[in-house]
């Protein structure tokens, strides 16, 4: 299996777990080498952390994760204490920029290549100089707010001017700051402004067991909860060399596909409120609210929120409910097979979503695109697809796979894996294996490593997991698929006018929890 | 004309204009619900809103000037001048020789002029994104307008609205096909200029997509109620309008009491029928990219031609 990685040079070490990752430290002077060869081999960029790993006698650390056809490489880079500085990367991976920033303003470890130096999760809530997540600040410090200035990029021009959009907005959605640079209502660029929701997430990770970490994995992004549980019970497995029950996983399959429904529904309910085509709106948002109601009968809880724990499932599906359910879902896609026809071939509908907010093929693959917008844009990429673990590994499941990466796509994206995980419930369902739900979770090494790799319904969410003594955490990164595809909405409004980057922003509808941890 | 019944008429199409305008509202907004499959709000929920903001303590911009005080005032004036013209219950009112169709259209730019003003005098970058977009339908659609309205004045012989409602509906039952026409450029125009969708929607809460709420984000208390007020007789306005020229039959002579309850029912009972067909319209609808909105007016202002060219091509 590690053989792709004998070609890099590396000799990988393979990870326990669910899914195929392998780990290897390598100097900083080879980071950006091995970056650009792995970038030739179509490797991607999964995520980019820092850790501090001052308690153990060294310096800092930089890890990368990177996707290849093979599995997950894990990449560690270990720096020094008095000079954490490493070659920065974002010219080789694009979406690198952002990350490389959030390290450096959270534990002080600088890009010395890149030109943006900028900050990035890093307001007014600690002074310059000072870095949260490092060891040596305690978790309750508290710092006095400061001044934030942050040095957009102008565009200047005849009648070009400046719209500031949030962070606070007249809905009740997550703050973000958009600034668009427009001439009359033509975009001609916007830069995103994101960190308001930044809670010191991976802070508080490290004063906590693994098993504690669970509920707080749940919430990094409440719509994606499921995949975050999953793929945080997926790295302490791996970390413990705990083995799940098969009927546990099975009832996971089928907790993070009725999570795809529901967050698609929503979506597609909003997308047809953002051309004001509210008849969808509300029939997409009863469909969603029945499938909550089902949830929280079934499962506990609406949004199905704590549960997967590690070790298996907080809850079994209760005698007759598989049945009950099959049928509940049924007639739901009685009922999307209708409105996606009424979708089609509402010409008002259709006129405002064809060819709007495009990101090409050409552009997503060089711009690290992935989850569901990647695959509007031609990346046919699903971990679920691509690594068939259990459970999906009997059900074939499809990818969904469209090219034109406008909103009309990214619309087509999420009516097929609808379809597609209403039948993968239904089977799973069906051969719901009998037996336990839930496995103990066997005591963790110190310095044990886990990696949970999640296709969630807005893309791979990576948690990467290294415990401390005692069972506890030493350093969890939680990576949102929305750290790739946040810039990629910069891109995809250029040209496009002003009414219409709600409507593209909501195709998209990237997680600002998720980013600002 | 001007007896005293003829005033005290026009003192109660006045009044009644005003306290029923919010009524107009509630009722497409309750027929827009059930076609959306909800589960309708009360009728007179626009009352209680209105009611909700005059209690409320008035918010406003530190650099507003006195515009951005004096708009809301205008704006209702304006609406409710421009209620006094039309001949909603009765032809031959006191008020209506005052102005003719050109005159309320010019009242209505009136309008349109100072909430744009009152909308960039506090300088936040949506007002004036929706001033510009405002302006840009408005000038559009003021044309359109004033040819569908021209059309029927031409039928007449004047542009005199209560010479007009009083031609058209004293002639026997027939045809115009050039009424036809400026039926459709006139709906249009309403839709446009009363912010409704495909060219505007009135329950987004999206900034960037707003055109007639961007106009009035900054507003507070009383002052958005009287906006909110004039909202809605500005969309009664245009319905009297249309059901004046287009659909006249049963409206009262000033000064006919006898003939009144029968106008009131008819008035109700057309009211009625537009509104649940302009929620009709808008829960089949989507709304229109931005730069489609002048495509969309350029249809209305063309159909309006097409109906002038109609009446002296065909002589009805």
């Amino acid at each position: 299996m590690s053989k792709a990685f004998e070609e890099l040079g590396l000799d990988a070490t393979p990870l326990a777990g669910a899914m195929p990752a392998f780990c290897v430290s390598i100097p900083a002077g080879e980071l950006r080498g091995i970056c650009e060869q792995a970038r030739a081999r179509k490797a991607r960029l999964v995520a980019l952390w820092g850790s501090d790993e001052t308690p153990r006698r060294a310096g800092y650390a930089l890890h990368l994760a990177l996707g290849f056809p093979s599995g997950l490489l894990w990449l560690s880079v270990p720096l020094s204490r008095e000079d954490p500085h490493y070659p920065g990367i974002a010219d080789i991976y694009a979406s690198a920029n952002r990350m490389q920033r959030a390290a450096a303003d959270l534990l002080g470890i600088i890009p010395s290549v890149d030109a943006d130096r900028r900050k990035w999760l890093r307001h007014g809530a600690w002074p310059e100089g000072a870095f949260p997540l490092r060891k040596t600040v305690e978790a309750a410090a508290r710092f006095a707010q400061g001044p934030d200035r942050y040095p957009f990029i102008p565009v200047e021009g005849e009648g070009v001017h400046e719209i500031p959009v949030g962070p606070v907005h007249a809905g009740t959605i997550e703050p973000g700051h958009f600034r668009f640079s427009i001439v009359g209502e033509k975009i001609l660029r916007l830069e995103e402004r994101l960190g308001y929701k930044h809670k010191g997430i991976e802070k508080r990770f490290e004063q906590m067991t693994l098993e504690e970490g669970a509920k707080l994995a749940g919430r990094v992004s409440g719509d994606s909860t499921v995949a975050y549980a999953w793929a945080y019970a997926m790295a302490v497995e791996g970390a413990t060399g705990t083995e799940p029950p098969p009927r546990a996983l099975a009832l996971r399959g089928i907790l993070l596909e009725l999570e795809r429904i529901a967050n698609h529904l929503g979506d597609l309910g909003y997308l047809g409120n953002d051309v004001a085509l509210s008849f969808g709106f509300f029939q997409f948002w009863r469909l969603k609210e029945d499938l909550l109601r089902t949830h929280a009968q079934l499962f506990g809880h609406r949004y199905l929120m704590d549960a997967i724990v590690p070790g298996g499932v907080a809850k079994d599906l209760p005698r007759g409910a598989g049945e009950s359910l099959t049928a509940h879902l049924e007639r739901i896609e009685r009922e999307v097979a209708a409105l996606k026809s009424i979708y089609d071939e509402h010409a008002g509908a259709q006129d405002r979503f064809i060819m709007t907010g495009q990101v090409t093929p050409a552009l997503a693959e060089r711009m690290g695109l992935t989850g569901l917008a990647g695959r509007a844009s031609g990346i046919a990429r699903d971990l679920r697809v691509d690594y068939a673990i259990p459970p999906y590994q009997q059900l074939d499941p499809r990818a969904a796979s469209h090219t034109r990466g406008d909103v009309a796509a990214r619309v087509a994206v999420r009516f097929d894996e609808v379809f597609e995980s209403m039948r993968l419930v239904q089977a799973l369902v069906q051969q719901l294996p009998p037996g336990d739900i839930r496995a103990p979770l066997a005591a963790a090494a110190a310095g044990a490593r886990g990696v949970g790799w999640i296709e969630g319904w807005r893309g791979e969410v990576l948690i990467a997991l290294e415990t401390a003594a005692a069972n506890r955490i030493h350093r969890l990164h939680p990576h949102d698929p929305s750290w790739q595809n946040w810039p990629l909405l910069e891109h995809a409004v250029h040209g496009n006018i002003v009414p219409d980057f709600p409507l593209i922003n909501k195709s998209f509808n990237l997680s600002y929890s998720g980013v600002d941890l | 004309m001007n007896s005293v019944p003829g005033i005290a008429f026009q003192i109660l199409q006045s009044v009644f204009v005003v306290l029923a305008a919010p009524l107009l509202t509630g009722w497409v907004n309750q027929c827009r619900a059930w076609l959306q499959n909800r589960s309708a709000p009360s009728i007179l929920l626009p009352y209680f809103t209105l009611a909700k903001l005059f209690h409320k303590d008035a918010v406003f911009a530190r650099d507003a000037s006195p515009i951005f005080r004096w708009t809301p005032y205008i704006l209702f004036g304006c609406m409710w001048l421009a209620a006094g013209i039309v001949p909603v219950l009765a032809t031959g009112l006191p008020f209506a020789p005052a102005a003719d169709i050109i005159a309320l259209v010019g009242v209505f730019a009136l309008a349109r002029m100072f909430s744009a003003l009152a909308a960039m005098d506090v300088g936040t970058s949506f007002g004036g994104l929706g001033a510009r977009r405002e302006m840009l339908i408005g000038f559009l659609a003021e044309p359109a307008m004033l040819m569908t309205l021209f059309t029927a004045a031409f039928i007449s012989g004047s542009t005199q609205l209560t010479t007009i409602v009083d031609t058209l509906a004293h002639r026997e039952f027939a045809l115009y096909p050039s009424l036809a026409f400026a039926a459709v450029a006139f709906l249009m125009v309403l839709l446009a200029e009363n912010a409704r969708i495909p060219i505007d929607n009135p329950t987004t809460h999206l900034e960037l997509t707003m055109v007639h709420e961007a106009l009035i984000l900054e507003y507070s208390a009383r002052h958005l109620a009287l906006i909110e007020w004039a909202v809605a007789i500005k969309l009664f306005a245009y319905m009297t309008i249309g059901i004046a020229l287009f659909l006249p039959w049963g409206i009262a002579d000033a000064g006919d009491w006898s003939a009144l309850p029968y106008a009131f029912a008819a008035l109700a009972g057309k009211l009625a029928l537009a509104g649940a067909g302009l929620a009709l319209i808008e829960a089949l609808l989507a709304k229109l990219r931005l730069f489609l909105a002048p495509e969309f007016l350029s249809t209305a202002f063309l159909l309006a031609v097409l109906g002038m060219l109609t009446h002296f091509l065909v002589k009805g």
